[in-house]
């Protein structure tokens, strides 16, 4: 079968696999075992979840700039969840709540570590496929019943879940404390187990795939930054959301068998509950162990995705490898000791507070470093300004804007009047929404010739990107001022307050600003979905990039690569080299075939090589004294 | 040409169909819409052709083609540029709407960490992006140039991993100690005890009476008449006193005493920067001290309206938009005037109750005594 076929670098064994292979219209689009067919997969329902989404948000922002109007279509679509044409205050919350799950996990998680992971890892490593394709299959089938659950939260009768987000207890664990805590948070709380199961096990193919199965000369340090970002995403997800799993069963326990992990000392509507001894910060501690290491899951691998499509674009090497793969590392382990910033205000003991301050401010450290390479690698480029390069762009652009910010927030004494204001509303849509869905653009735009064998359109990509990033900044900037004014996130109205009222011209602003954004992506959808069956057709290497992909045919074939696998000779970012006549060498060229522009540190670990150029060098200016 | 033609009869058909049926009319608004968005991908794609034609022209007669990679740089200039004034704009109008200076004592240093952390970060900010965006535009694509080649250089990385780290510090330690100040555990006599119980969707206020101690609590005891569940077995709480509004007094430490009774809510007062959760199960506190009357207060703003305020910021359900207190902050004599005219928790209703459930207990006491001396 392909599956054996797949783990043998042997020519001859590989293309008998083949001959006996007949895919049908199952195995080769539904429950495909193919590393690129699940990346479509993840990709395709990724976006679907989201445009559901964005359209979710479209209809709070909606409430939020017309809190007095009555939209009469509202009800129509909505029914009882907007009686009159008004967003019932309970449907309101489920719709922030929702928003934000489906962004963090389903989108920024599964659609963008989910597709570019199991894209590129075993193309840019040099691999057949996953690890194990079978595990990788069922990674892609648990994200999917995963994301019908969540959206089925949609036709029960109380709503889906609308305790946010984060789904604190007491409010998730009492059914009877808002409508949406009834079968909705039931249906939020499996959702959840099915995306961990499957995150875990795409982690787990991810990481074992890098270890194990790179090829011939791809030692840890010539992997691109790409696969750097993407092994430590994976190793911070399987080490984190197992925590998360933890928490999930005991609040289920608390819902439905009546232990008390979370609650003490209840009286809900006047009702005295039996709860005892429980501490619903708990929870909090063990939300947020996942919860803080999820921020990165989502950022890195933008990150990853950013360095490379930045590096490919201003035909330059990366700034400082080592230092981005460092502050990767840096990232990586300190994201584990900084969730109790979320918690500064909860009651958490205040000195802890102090330690979490410090780890969280240390944070920024590599974050800073990764900046300033970005812009050390742009300077003195020779930029192309590809979308995909674009959406790189935007993404260190919002980096450093919402990065910013997170400097007052971690902060615990400034974090006292910011905590679940609108500024760290800003903060984080910009640092982590904006900057890694801008990521995951740049990825499409940049890889979609290697998923489809076609190219998008660039102008349309242009009038995409702009409009976006215009209005990702129109709609998060003013919500920084809104909460240095005290204005709480997660309320229905701010109509209740005289204080409030003069922010609604904002609102209806960035209302505005949302609804121009959310209607660009247009361009993008459409975009991508013409592009997948009438674009133009993509040659080997669009973009003249070095990495392994691109020495795979266009055409996908089971195995990546017709015969051997290349073998890799340097790192991936030989971008302008000087003495080489184009401006990049791919990875698969050995420094045999480039004497004239090899420079001693290219032969760091390689004393014989070494040795060679010396020899080749001195040869070359007796050469030219001889002339 | 035709395109539009043919969308505008649409319009036209959509309407004459909505007319007659009632029902329908709310989709002619947004169907409305719907064709104006239409109409202007319609026009994007015209341009786009035209822009195409263009192309080739100017391929046929052999001149250059517009040039998308630099008209991209010069975006980039343009966006930087209003970037930069879009964020001067909000700065001074969005940046004077927000919270007037801090009316309390810890709420200064506060402000004071934010003033410096807003200065360091802003110059990092526009720093960033004006080398990100002139770095664009400067070094945008020629075929006539190379990039060069520079994959690393050790000083310059040192460098600026240290400088972060050395401003980091620097607010770190600021930061930690503002923080171990404002979060000063230790009680101190004389500290005024106010309670703030927060439950679905309001605040309940607890004043301690003459004794200046607030009774002890159990939750198992909240009733109709016994809404916070005062223990009234604890003689502190028998002169405790229930209030409206959370009067304060100027320059007095306040030590407020916050619960929950049924999820998680928190007393956010921005005015005063302070916040704290509160939380079922689990006692929370914050002290400070107000120094700016309310009165005080509207006549620096010039606004005869305002009121500091106390409300929710932790979600806790529908109603969660509407959770607030007024808090007032009065001087030490008007609050005598004003303290000694709330009424105390132990109502008559609850004195009938009370003396039932004392009898109830005193047949039960020898009982109990009987088990511990065996």
């Amino acid at each position: 079968m392909s599956t054996l076929a797949v783990h043998d670098h042997g020519v001859v064994h590989h293309e008998e696999g083949h001959g006996h292979h007949k895919e049908t219209f199952i195995s080769k689009y539904i429950f495909s075992m193919d590393h690129k067919m699940i990346a479509k997969q993840f990709l395709i329902t990724g976006i679907t979840m989201a445009v559901i989404a964005m359209t979710l948000s479209i209809l709070f922002r909606i409430q939020l700039a017309y809190p007095d109007k009555a939209f009469p279509l509202l009800e129509v679509l909505l029914g009882r969840f907007a009686p009159g044409g008004r967003l019932d205050p309970n449907f309101y919350l489920s719709l922030v709540t929702i928003h934000g799950t489906i962004m963090v996990f389903f989108v920024l998680t599964a659609g963008l570590s989910g597709t570019f992971s199991n894209l590129l890892i075993p193309l840019q490593v040099g691999a057949r496929d996953m690890a194990s394709p079978f595990m990788n299959m069922l990674s892609y089938w648990f994200f999917f019943l995963a994301c019908v659950i969540m959206l089925s939260s949609f036709f029960v009768q109380k709503g889906p879940a609308s305790g946010g987000w984060t789904v604190y207890p007491p409010l998730s664990a009492l059914p009877k404390a808002m409508p949406g805590s009834e079968e909705g948070m039931t249906l939020w709380l499996i959702s959840m187990i099915c995306f961990v199961a499957s995150s875990l096990m795409g982690g787990i193919n991810y990481v074992s795939t890098v270890l194990n199965m790179r090829t011939k000369g791809m030692d840890l340090w010539k992997m691109p930054l790409t696969i750097w970002a993407f092994f430590l995403t994976a190793v911070l997800g399987v080490l984190s959301f197992p925590v998360l799993v933890a928490g999930v069963v005991l609040l289920i326990f608390d819902r439905s068998m009546g232990t008390s992990f979370y609650l003490s000392d209840i009286v809900l509507n006047g009702k005295v509950m039996p709860f005892e001894g429980g501490s619903p910060i708990l929870f909090e501690h063990l939300f947020w162990f996942l919860g803080h290491p999820e921020v990165y899951i989502v950022i890195m691998p933008a990150m990853g995705i950013s360095s490379e499509i930045m590096s490919v674009n201003s035909r330059k090497p990366i700034f400082g490898y080592h230092a981005m793969v460092y502050s990767l590392i840096g990232i990586t382990v300190l994201s584990f000791i900084v969730w109790g910033h979320h918690m500064f205000v909860t009651g958490m003991n205040p000195f802890l507070g102090g330690v979490f301050m410090i780890t969280t401010l240390i944070i920024a450290v590599p974050s800073a470093v990764k900046t300033f390479n970005w812009l050390a690698t742009l300077w003195r480029g020779n930029i192309r300004f590809k979308p995909a390069m674009l959406f790189a762009i935007g993404m260190v652009s919002f980096f450093i804007s919402g990065g910013l910010t997170g400097i007052f927030l971690g902060n615990a004494a400034l974090d006292i009047n910011l905590h679940d204001t609108y500024f760290v509303v800003a903060h984080f849509h910009l640092v982590m929404g904006s900057a890694a869905i801008f990521g995951m653009l740049a990825g499409v735009y940049h890889w979609f010739p290697k998923m489809f064998g076609r190219l998008m359109d660039e102008k349309l990509g242009y009038l995409h990107f702009w409009l976006t990033f215009a209005g990702a900044y129109l709609v998060f900037f003013p919500m920084h001022f809104m909460g240095l004014d005290g204005v709480p996130r997660r309320y229905y109205a701010f109509t209740e307050f005289e204080s409030m009222k003069r922010w609604l011209s904002v609102n209806v602003f960035i209302t505005w600003a949302a609804i121009m954004s959310a209607l660009a992506q247009v361009a993008f959808l459409y975009n991508f979905i013409h592009s997948i069956f009438w674009g133009k057709k993509t040659t080997q290497n669009p973009w003249e990039a070095n990495t392994l992909e691109w020495t795979a045919p266009v055409e996908h074939i089971h195995g990546n690569w017709p015969g051997e696998i290349p073998t890799v000779y340097r790192w991936p970012y030989d971008y302008s080299k000087p003495g080489q006549e184009e401006d990049f060498i791919p990875q698969t060229v050995p420094y045999s075939a480039t004497m004239s522009s090899n420079v001693p540190s290219d032969f760091e670990d390689n004393p014989i090589g070494l040795e060679e150029h010396t020899k080749w060098a001195s040869a070359q200016t007796s050469n030219e004294e001889v002339k | 040409m035709l395109t539009g033609s043919t969308l505008l009869m649409a319009q036209t058909s959509e309407e004459g169909v909505a007319a007659p049926v009632d029902k329908s009319a709310v989709w002619v608004g947004a169907g409305y819409y719907v064709l104006l968005f239409l109409l202007l991908c319609v026009a994007i794609g015209i341009i786009g052709k035209i822009l195409k034609v263009y192309d080739l022209t100017q391929q046929i007669q052999g001149k250059k083609e517009l040039n998308w990679n630099n008209l991209m740089a010069i975006i980039c200039l343009v966006f930087l540029a209003f970037g930069l004034y879009g964020a001067y704009w909000e700065f001074t109008v969005q940046g004077s709407m927000t919270l007037p200076e801090a009316a309390s004592a810890h709420g200064v240093k506060i402000d004071e960490m934010f003033t410096v952390t807003t200065v360091l970060t802003m110059i990092v900010f526009f720093i960033t992006q004006i080398l990100l965006f002139t770095f664009l535009f400067r070094y945008k694509h020629s075929s006539k140039r190379k990039a060069y080649y520079l994959p690393h250089n050790n000083t310059i990385e040192k460098v600026w991993t240290i400088a972060p780290a050395i401003v980091l510090t620097i607010l770190v330690v600021f930061g930690f100690f503002t923080w171990q100040e404002i979060m000063n555990t230790t009680e101190v006599k004389g500290d005024l005890n106010i309670e703030v119980t927060g439950h679905q969707f309001a605040w309940e206020l607890r004043y301690p009476g003459k004794d200046q101690k607030l009774g002890a609590i159990d939750y198992r005891m909240v009733s109709g008449t016994n809404k916070l569940g005062i223990d009234f077995k604890d003689k502190n709480s028998f002169d405790d006193l229930q209030a409206d509004t959370l009067v304060l007094p100027v320059n007095r430490v306040i030590r407020l005493n916050v619960r929950a009774q049924d999820v998680i809510h928190s007393c956010y007062m921005p005015h005063f920067r302070v916040q704290i959760n509160a939380v079922p199960g689990l006692p929370t506190f914050f002290k400070f001290t107000p120094t700016i009357t309310t009165a005080d207060m509207r006549n620096r703003l010039d606004d005869p309206n305002f009121e500091y305020l106390l409300y929710c910021n932790k979600i806790c359900g529908g109603i969660h938009y509407n959770m607030k207190k007024i808090v007032r902050v009065v001087s030490e004599s008007e609050y005598q005037d004003w303290i000694a005219k709330q009424k105390p928790y132990l109502t008559d209703a609850l004195k009938k109750q009370m003396n039932i459930a004392v009898t109830d207990q005193q047949k039960s006491m020898p009982q109990t005594r009987l088990a511990l001396n065996n």
